[in-house]
């Protein structure tokens, strides 16, 4: 499952935008992952310009 | 649920957003811009630098409120410190000003509320209202409150996100080479020129993309780097690649930070065709990024102007809404489809050279009079220095 570290995150809008499932969304302050959608595809960890996306429970 | 009614409701309030505002609300149209942010232009994103041209491409007044300071030229530095130069007024669309975007972009909504338009601040369009094939308007909250913004033309100003032009069906999701990843510290302590822009190139520098100094002043710069995301098999590289460029510089040394921005652009080709019915996507959202430079204000805002014309006309019954979009899509093509389409080329060459290759490259541009940067110049000048590298670019001409 993808989490994004709050704490982390400028809200720059990098992962949004790479997401081929528009599965993440901005919402000023945070970005929302719809889990639903997202397939684990991970091009959004290699792109957060800050390393504020990982993926939890799945081998690399 | 509200509902309100308007000719043009524009989605984002960034440069682009706010110039179909300004000149369709000048055009006598009923106009709603929507920014989800509670301030227009904050958090600034990547890069403040724009070419002086964007005064007279959308009748701008020099400020000093954000202008921050004025360069005469960029350079363009080799791993290996060899450089050249370019004057302003050819080194593209990032070189010029250094401004201050979140002044910028809150000055270009202002000049759009001037001419009339409407403007809601923290609003999330949420969805569109897509209704007999057409795009009617979008569904947004603002404060907690859902809104149903019926509109005739709906306008995709979102930024690199795409999330609405994507939504809509526009093709303007992006392939890992045609992205590149950012983050920008601005530096207070620097020893800068703040006459030149400076450009560092090379995989060692910045894998695909390059390092920038960008001057406000002799003790102020923004300092940062773009990489291609094919390069970026981790989270965190740009950030990994700007601390190594920081650390291996004594004129930052000791610097401090005063601001971190983040932030990614498109280095692809705009999608064949940015409108639907009803719809009509513009700037970063568009994909009419320079994909060479990285610099999206001057493309965004000039679209932006050359829609919200057509909008203008469209309401004054000189165009019916798809001659408007037809018109637009054939406007901002003119101005600027042939610049992106070489310039993606050139990016295209530029991610396969090797550090050596740049290096000769930069040395044979650099031994080159410089009075006009044409692409047959630079051939002429690479095919003297380095006729191996100059078949690497046989085929661009």
């Amino acid at each position: 499952m993808i989490r994004v570290d709050k704490e982390k995150c400028l809200w720059c809008g990098t992962c949004v935008g790479v997401c081929p499932t528009l599965a993440l969304t901005l919402k000023e302050t945070y970005v929302e992952v719809d889990h639903e959608r997202c397939t684990l595809c991970g091009i959004c960890v290699r792109a957060c310009p800050v390393g504020a996306i990982t993926m939890e429970g799945v081998e690399k | 649920m509200k509902t309100l009614k308007y000719d043009v409701v524009v989605v984002g309030g960034g440069p682009a957003g706010s110039s179909v505002a300004r000149y369709a609300a000048r055009g006598g149209a009923k106009v709603l811009m929507l920014e989800k942010r509670q301030e227009v232009g904050s958090p600034v994103r990547c890069g403040e630098g724009v070419s002086k041209k964007i005064l007279q491409k959308i009748e701008l007044e020099p400020l000093e409120s954000w202008i921050a300071n004025e360069v005469a030229g960029a350079k363009i530095i080799s791993p290996s410190g060899s450089e050249f130069e370019l004057s302003e007024d050819l080194a593209g669309n990032e070189t010029g000003y250094i401004i201050r975007r979140d002044i910028f972009d809150k000055h270009l909504a202002k000049l759009a509320a001037v001419e009339g338009a409407d403007i809601m601040v923290k609003t999330t369009a949420t969805s569109l209202i897509k209704e007999d094939g057409k795009i009617k308007g979008v569904l947004a909250r603002h404060l907690g409150e859902e809104y149903r913004i019926e509109a005739t033309v709906t306008v995709a100003a979102d930024g690199f996100e795409a999330r609405l032009s994507r939504e809509a069906g526009l093709k303007t999701s992006l392939k890992l080479r045609d992205v590149d990843i950012c983050i920008q510290y601005e530096m207070v302590g620097v020893k800068a020129d703040p006459l030149y822009t400076e450009f560092y190139v090379g995989q060692g520098y910045a894998p695909g993309g390059y390092v920038w100094i960008f001057p406000k002043s002799e003790r102020v710069a923004n300092v940062g780097i773009g990489v291609n995301l094919m390069f970026s098999e981790r989270g965190a590289t740009p950030r990994r690649y700007l601390e190594k460029f920081i650390a291996s510089r004594e004129d930052l040394k000791g610097a401090k930070i005063v601001e971190i921005n983040g932030g990614a652009v498109s280095v692809s080709m705009p999608p064949e065709s940015v409108t639907l019915p009803g719809f009509a996507a513009v700037g970063d959202s568009a994909r009419m990024i320079d994909p060479l430079t990285g610099g999206g204000v001057v493309n965004g805002a000039v679209a932006g102007r050359v829609l919200g014309e057509a909008l203008g006309r469209m309401v004054q019954g000189k165009l019916s809404p798809e001659e408007a979009l037809a018109e637009y899509e054939k406007g901002w093509r003119k101005k600027m489809e042939v610049q992106l389409a070489r310039n993606y080329l050139a990016k295209e060459k530029l991610l396969e050279l090797t550090d050596e290759e740049m290096n000769d490259l930069i040395e044979a541009v650099g031994s080159i009079k410089l009075e006009g940067l044409s692409t047959a110049a630079i051939l002429k000048a690479v095919k003297e220095a380095k006729p191996s590298l100059a078949e690497k670019f046989s085929d661009f001409l």
